[in-house]
């Protein structure tokens, strides 16, 4: 913790020389590099779907439902390969897991940073102001934590009813408690050190020490909760969307397939619900891998 | 003691009481259950039949009220798919959840703690490490997914276990069991695998982390000086010290296992209060949904009531007026 003194004051972030450290260190772990990269294959797959899936999952034109429930491999009567089979309406599989891999990835970056952005300010604010804010603040998380996040998204799907947007907004209200306490909880020790003091005394608004000064030294925490909170979004999400309450049929996500799969799988068609289960189970490894190395990364603790 | 209790007793129905307000009002301001409930082809007479019956012209203030009121009655009205009373319905249903949450936690108590103590105890073993690698799998595998890939290889491969329903029940208490019957536990055990799975993964490294913090403490290293057995340090010192934080996580996650079990009974279509709220959000039952929100509600301020309670009896350090 000795690295925050006073020439911190106006140059919070890390300076490269302290970034490339970070890198080498992250990637000391073959695990973590493992999950980064495997991540890194998973988004790009998703970013250029509409160019590399063989169909276009959501196009019913595209869809021919003599195609349907194919097994992995077989071949349609235009000559189409369904390397990974096909579901009940005819839907490539491979394709649909390539699309579906973008809702997820993007319902769970999106509520992920929402969050962060809602709670990181809430936290700030409790730990600076103090008082009344702090007390009304952290009465409300502490409600709000008091009920497991299923509970939450439950409550808020019955109030808004279904589909992916209100999924979204669900896992917002649903997460943005747990970054306003551990951003207060890490303020809270940030607001006595020096650099603050100085800033106070220079006499700066108080925006400017919030947020120039106060913020990026309390960033850390919020990062890694920030990663683990993408995967926990994306399982949330599929879990939603496998009990009917989030993406619509027409538009699957992998928690939709997953669950279109499900009635076929009582009759050994395994591979609607399988394929889009590892892809989903993959992608949450990797991400959580990632997040479990940057913890150990980015912990003061370890940083001597 | 008793007035930090007291004031915790106030904070809760404080809870309960602005709960009943964010629901009722999210649930009535938006989503119009009269659309769901009236043929499309019924007169005139016959929609302000039905929404006078139940209560749907009210201003919002007096159903609220009169909403209020049922609920201190234990009355949350009839409802609109069932034709019978919300709270009935889910008190039946209660018991097979409470089943499915008790047996979920049984086991993973039973796996979670030998394993993670093994874990605390060897963690440069190779088994060690597979166990922590498997308890991260355990936590990233999304429930719902598992509960299929358990279906299709032990229903539909082996063929050794039923993919869904109770089986027979026999009464006790007044209410209906499964594992009473051995047809009742043989469909009961692929559910509570299934809703144990995360949990375990969360007991064995909570353990891990507690054998780790309490092994180098200076009471084990004398009462290894002492030399007793190393069978009666870990069963006595380090075993007992442990319990203080897994009994608290026991406590808070039995309310958040009943939560989940919404995901594994849609799955295995165990007659419980999940698969009920999930249809009743999916047809709009409005009754049904508040009365299971307010009784989760209330189910989790009570435990957290208790928890706190527990607290400032067990560890007299923790006292409820220093919290600020």
């Amino acid at each position: 913790m000795a690295e925050h003194n006073m020439q911190e004051t106006d140059k919070a972030l890390p300076e490269p020389g302290r970034l490339s450290k970070y890198l080498a260190d992250f990637f000391a772990s073959p695990a973590a590099a493992i999950g980064f990269i495997t991540l890194l294959v998973i988004c790009c797959l998703a970013l250029f779907a509409p160019w590399i899936s063989p169909q276009n999952p959501y196009d019913l034109m595209q869809l021919d439902i003599m195609d349907g429930r194919l097994a992995p491999g077989s071949e349609s009567m235009t000559g189409f390969v369904y390397h990974l089979g096909t579901d009940s309406q005819g839907r490539d599989i491979l394709s649909g897991i390539l699309y579906g891999l973008r809702t997820s990835l993007l319902v769970g970056v999106l509520s992920a940073f929402a969050a962060a952005i809602i709670g990181t300010t809430a936290g700030l604010f409790a730990a600076y102001m103090g008082r009344r804010t702090e007390i009304v603040i952290m009465r409300l998380v502490d409600l709000q934590l008091s009920f497991p996040t299923i509970l939450m998204a439950l409550m808020m799907l019955a109030v808004l009813g279904k589909g992916v947007l209100n999924v979204v907004i669900a896992l917002i209200i649903a997460e943005w408690a747990t970054y306003a306490r551990t951003v207060r909880a890490t303020a809270l020790v940030e607001r006595e050190k020096e650099y603050i003091e100085a800033a106070r005394m220079l006499r700066l608004p108080g925006w400017r020490i919030l947020f120039r000064h106060l913020l990026p030294n309390c960033l850390a925490p919020v990062i890694v909760i920030a990663t683990m909170q993408v995967a926990r979004a994306i399982g949330l999400e599929a879990t939603l969307s496998f009990l009917g309450l989030g993406a619509s049929v027409t538009e699957p996500s992998l928690g939709m397939l997953i669950s279109t799969g499900y009635q076929y799988l009582l009759t050994g068609l395994y591979w609607i619900s399988f394929f889009p289960g590892i892809a989903l189970l993959v992608t949450i490894v990797a991400i959580n891998l990632v997040g479990d190395r940057l913890r150990d990364v980015l912990n003061p603790r370890n940083a001597s | 003691m008793v007035t930090s209790i007291i004031r915790r007793l106030i904070q809760a129905v404080f809870v309960v009481v602005a709960m009943t307000v964010i629901v009722f009002i999210g649930v009535n301001v938006i989503g119009n259950p009269v659309d769901i409930l009236i043929n499309p082809d019924a007169n005139q007479a016959e929609r302000a039949r039905v929404i006078a019956h139940y209560g749907l012209d009210q201003p919002l203030w007096r159903q609220y009220l009169l909403f209020l009121q049922g609920l201190l009655h234990g009355d949350f009205g009839d409802s609109f798919v069932y034709g019978r009373p919300a709270m009935g319905l889910i008190l039946e249903r209660l018991p097979a959840t409470l089943e499915l949450a008790i047996s979920a936690l049984t086991i993973a108590l039973v796996f979670g703690l030998p394993l993670g103590l093994y874990a605390g105890l060897y963690p440069n073993r190779v088994s060690s490490k597979l166990i922590m690698s498997g308890s991260i799998l355990g936590f990233s595998l999304p429930t719902f997914w598992v509960g299929l890939m358990l279906i299709m290889v032990f229903s539909v491969e082996l063929g050794w276990l039923p993919t869904n329903g109770r089986g027979p029940t026999l009464e006790l208490f007044g209410a209906q069991w499964s594992f009473l019957t051995g047809e009742g536990i043989r469909h009961l055990l692929l559910p509570a695998f299934n809703l144990a799975l995360f949990k375990t993964s969360l007991i064995l490294r909570l353990t891990r982390a507690g054998v780790q913090e309490v092994l180098p403490q200076d009471y084990v290293k004398f009462a290894r000086a002492k030399g007793l057995r190393e069978r009666r340090v870990i069963a006595v010192h380090v075993l007992k010290n442990l319990m203080i934080p897994v009994v608290t996580i026991i406590g808070l996650e039995f309310g958040s296992l009943i939560a989940f079990s919404v995901v594994t009974e849609s799955i295995f279509a165990w007659p419980g209060m999940g698969k009920l709220i999930i249809d009743s959000i999916n047809l709009l039952d409005r009754p049904v949904i508040v009365a299971y929100l307010m009784m989760m509600v209330l189910l989790f301020v009570v435990l957290n009531f208790i928890i706190d309670v527990c607290y400032t009896i067990l560890d007299p350090r923790v006292r409820l007026d220093s919290k600020a």
